[in-house]
């Protein structure tokens, strides 16, 4: 784990006790910051989404690959970065979970709430997987109060 | 918390009193096997009651759905009862309220199995 005053990481396995452990992590993280109780949730459940992504469909539990998982406030956001090292992911193979034929399917709505959750969402290759950044703006002045801690 | 469930038999139906969290991992799974259970003793009236299940993710989501077409598939018939405001938005922001039948209170869940 790296930390610098406004910016916190963590390198974790890729294991179910990594997706608790990213959700409680940002839930705290937003707590400190100053967030309110409702987008705490939202902020979490969107890591936790995140984190699933990044152990099942990217790294597929492999225990040689690594999450990297990274809290950054700035002046108006919380960005949120999780990083896997898998094969990455092809959006356009993802259906739109509100499609009347998809509302009974049992997987592919995670994408779809960290879009409801969060501000911004965006998606991108790297050279050793797929790089997710999540950003929940920050609205009034509670937010920030505190600085992320471990 | 974990997820833990316990079932009890009301006029023929069955309720499933469930609590903690419904996320990948243990905690569908339970919830998989005790529906699979009930149907393969054919119990096939199932109202889950979600009262204290405090937190899900999309693979609780995705298990409530396979629960749903699992007992639907095999003649049966599954109901949500009791469920928490952020059960209740989630399944509202996923369309999800619209397929299944959810109900507020336990008398009129029973009473509503044909």
């Amino acid at each position: 784990m790296a930390m610098t005053e406004q910016r916190v990481s963590y390198t974790l396995d890729s294991s179910l006790e990594t997706i608790d452990s990213a959700e409680e992590k940002a839930s705290r993280i937003a707590t400190e910051l100053g967030f309110p109780d409702d987008e705490v949730m939202q902020i979490s459940m969107a890591v936790r989404e995140a984190a699933v992504n990044a152990v099942l469909h990217g790294n597929a539990y492999a225990p040689d690959k690594k999450v990297t998982l990274a809290f950054e406030r700035t002046s108006s956001d919380l960005v949120i970065t999780i990083c896997d090292q898998g094969k990455g992911m092809d959006l356009s193979k993802i259906p739109n979970p509100l499609a009347p034929e998809n509302l009974l399917k049992t997987s592919g709505r995670g994408i779809f709430l960290m879009r409801s959750f969060m501000d911004v969402v965006e998606i991108r290759p790297t050279q050793t997987g797929t790089e997710l950044k999540l950003i929940k703006h920050v609205h009034g002045p509670t937010a920030g109060g505190k600085e992320a801690s471990q | 918390m974990s997820m833990k469930v316990a079932s009890r038999q009301v006029d023929g139906v069955t309720i499933v009193d469930c609590s903690g969290r419904i996320t990948l991992g243990e905690g569908s799974v339970i919830l998989r096997d005790m529906v699979r259970d009930l149907l393969a003793k054919g119990n096939k009236k199932i109202v889950l009651n979600l009262q204290d299940v405090n937190y899900i993710d999309s693979s609780g989501i995705g298990e409530l759905v396979s629960a749903f077409t699992t007992t639907k598939n095999q003649g049966g018939e599954l109901k949500l009862l009791n469920l928490t405001k952020k059960v209740n938005d989630l399944l509202q922001i996923t369309k999800l309220y619209t397929v299944f039948d959810v109900k507020d209170d336990e008398a009129s869940a029973v009473k509503s199995f044909k």
